[in-house]
């Protein structure tokens, strides 16, 4: 274990950056004191978020499920503002700036830029977090997270968002002077290593964001207080989805450098061929920010030409390099499980995997649940002509289930297997109830996204209160729904088994200074493997290249049979 | 960092994290944001019937 974890990023002793770090028991990395304190704050300050949403998903689930339909009306837009804004901004950008500030020190040997700069963007974050919490609760922000405009908040709630965009960019600037300095004061050679450019990518898409996040929220926070006159709501949307969509972009940046540190912590996989990992996030960089505008599809004002290019011809780019990281992360596995010697067979190297360390097991569950649901049904329901069966129905609640949910939001908690025993030293308590972990938020997480995928088929739309209104819906929109309100107890359980084991172990976990981290189980080397025996053999990867293969089928077959459904809304006979 | 000994292009240019940046907020600005508000300023009012 310590070892994988030492040739992961190999320190350098350097005895004038001793006094304010300290080194870790377990891979034997300088690490940042100031960071740690910070990433701590920001790790907790998620979890906790990601508590409030996870109990929001649960009302909002049972009363989607129309048997069940436990809320009252006022309530189910209250708490679906609630969901989206803790779950999707507040859960995910704490995280990230705790992943953001570990990736900027410890892998370089760097100490973090400033505290004092810490503090202030900590403390803004957290403020703005508790305003808008506060007046959703006080029933004063019944807009959902997207607040489009003519619906109005109370002014806290936009200036509680301001506070926590302007709070994560202030972290964002923390992590781009650290990067500075290190390699002003050369604190590390050569190029940073994979999982620190993965985090530079996260945070160039963030400031993207957050820039948009600024244009839109100040002249609406201006006009909800009486100050200026209300903003055209089309130039709203235009603006806000900068926002809302690009966030997601950072979290998949941060997500797949997630991707990559826990193969490599686990199996002691290293990327195939770092290049080109490297300009797959660089494509992300360049191209993953104007899908904007798939938000707009169905939106009267801009045009088919800017809708087109900025969703399909130029944002394939930025797929593409999501199929490459799809690639790259478990062919690297199958590499370094041949290399060790699990070579029987096509998928030999799969049953010999760590399967029953956590943090390894959600790494899979949330590079499977991502590509094939969420990357599938994403590409599909962007592509404009198709768009308009399903926009505003409940696919595309299933879609970003699958992807912010079953990729990140599971990719963020597997790393919290490690970055609690390493960075709070406390090594986890109930370990056998961490293993299943995974398996229940990340099988009930799929069982929400199909549920809520095939009730969106069925036409159900979803921020619907009520569909039995209508009386066009039938059993099987309603079993799907209850599919979806099954897999919820499932997710929902396994969201709160997370919650108690990371509170639990901070608060009474066994410490574990001066001796290395309960280890999770990493992949056994045979007798007679060899590292880089492989190197040159070009199918060593068949295995891989065979799920690839799948994958596209899928793929294709999903695709197209979309453009049948579309076809058949309008039959000519 | 020092560049005596020529790099690849690509290995220069992913080294560069300020360049990304710029390179990184320009693209979508121009692609999404000004090109989307073009559309919008564009748009006539609806004659009324
Ligand atoms: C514990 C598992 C979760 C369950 C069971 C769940 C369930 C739901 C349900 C039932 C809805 C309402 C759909 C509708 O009526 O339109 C919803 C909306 C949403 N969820 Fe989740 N969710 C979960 C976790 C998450 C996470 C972790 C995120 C983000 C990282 C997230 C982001 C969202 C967003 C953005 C919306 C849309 C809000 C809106 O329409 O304004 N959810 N979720
Ligand atoms: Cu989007």
């Amino acid at each position: 274990m310590s070892s994988t974890l030492t040739a992961t990023f190999p320190a350098s002793p350097d005895p004038a950056a001793r006094a304010l770090t300290r080194k870790c028991d377990t891979t034997g990395l300088n690490v940042c004191l100031e960071a740690e304190r910070f990433i701590k704050f920001n790790a907790v300050s998620a979890v906790v978020f990601l508590l409030i949403g996870g109990i929001a998903a649960l009302l909002l689930a049972l009363t989607r499920w129309q048997a069940v339909h436990l809320l009252r009306v006022d309530w189910f837009y209250r708490i679906l503002t609630l969901h989206g804004l803790n779950m999707l901004i507040f859960w995910i950008l704490f995280f990230e700036v705790a992943v953001l500030y570990f990736a900027c020190t410890t892998p370089l040997n760097a100490r973090l830029f400033s505290a004092k700069v810490a503090w202030a963007g900590f403390a803004q974050m957290v403020t703005g977090a508790l305003m808008v919490n506060y007046i959703i609760l006080k029933g004063q922000a019944d807009v959902l997270m997207t607040s489009y405009l003519p619906l109005l908040a109370h002014p806290l709630f936009y200036l509680g968002i301001i506070l926590v965009a302007t709070g994560t960019l202030t972290g964002v600037f923390n992590f781009f002077a650290t990067l500075y300095v290190a390699r002003r004061d050369r604190t590390y050679e050569g190029s940073v290593p994979l999982v620190t450019f993965g985090a530079t990518a996260a945070a160039i898409i963030a400031v993207v964001t957050l820039l948009h996040g600024a244009i839109v929220m100040i002249p609406t926070f201006t006009f909800s207080m009486g100050w200026t006159a209300q903003p055209d709501p089309m130039w709203y949307r235009m603006i806000w989805w900068g926002l809302g969509h690009q966030s997601q972009q950072v979290n998949v940046c941060a997500m797949v450098a997630v991707w990559y540190l826990i193969a490599q912590l686990a199996t002691g996989a290293r990327p195939i061929n770092e290049t080109v990992c490297r300009t797959a996030f660089l494509l992300y960089v360049l191209f993953i920010n104007i899908a904007s505008a798939h938000h707009l599809l169905v939106d009267p004002a801009v045009g088919a030409t800017w809708k087109i290019w900025n969703t399909s011809y130029a944002m394939y780019l930025a797929v593409l390099a999501s199929m490459i990281h799809g690639f790259t992360v478990p062919a690297s596995v199958e590499l370094a499980m041949r290399e060790k010697g699990h070579t029987k067979g096509l998928f030999g190297w799969v049953v010999a995997l760590p399967w029953r360390n956590p943090a390894f097991a959600g790494a899979v569950l949330s590079v499977l649940i991502f590509g094939f649901i969420g990357g599938i049904t994403g590409v599909t329901l962007g592509t404009q002509q198709i768009n308009i069966i399903a926009h505003n129905t409940l696919r595309i609640t299933g879609h970003f289930h699958a992807t912010v949910v079953g990729g990140t939001s599971l990719a963020f908690m597997a790393l919290a297997y490690y970055v609690i025993p390493l960075i709070f030293r406390r090594d986890f308590i109930w370990r056998p109830a961490a293993r299943i972990q995974p398996w229940l938020f990340g099988g009930g997480i799929l069982l929400v996204s199909l549920g809520m995928s095939f009730a969106g088929s069925m036409g159900v739309p979803r921020r619907i209160y009520d569909i039995d209104q209508s009386g066009a819906f039938g059993a099987a929109a309603h079993l799907m729904l209850g599919v979806m309100g099954l897999g919820a107890l499932a997710a929902v359980a396994g969201l709160l088994l997370f919650v108690l084991l990371c509170v639990g172990t901070i608060l009474a976990g066994e410490r574990n200074e001066g001796r290395p981290m309960a280890d999770w189980g990493v992949a056994s080397t045979l007798a007679g493997a060899r590292e880089g025996s492989l190197a040159d053999d070009h199918w060593a990867v068949k295995g891989t290249v065979a799920l690839t293969a799948v994958f596209l089928v899928c793929f294709a077959v999903y695709y197209f049979a979309n453009w049948k459904a579309l076809a058949d809304v309008w039959p000519v006979r | 960092m020092n560049h005596q000994t020529k790099e690849p292009l690509l290995k220069r240019v992913l080294d560069n994290p300020w360049l990304l940046l710029v390179l990184g907020v320009l693209i979508p600005f121009l692609s999404y944001t000004a090109w989307g508000w073009i559309e919008l300023v564009l748009v006539q009012p609806a004659a009324l019937p």
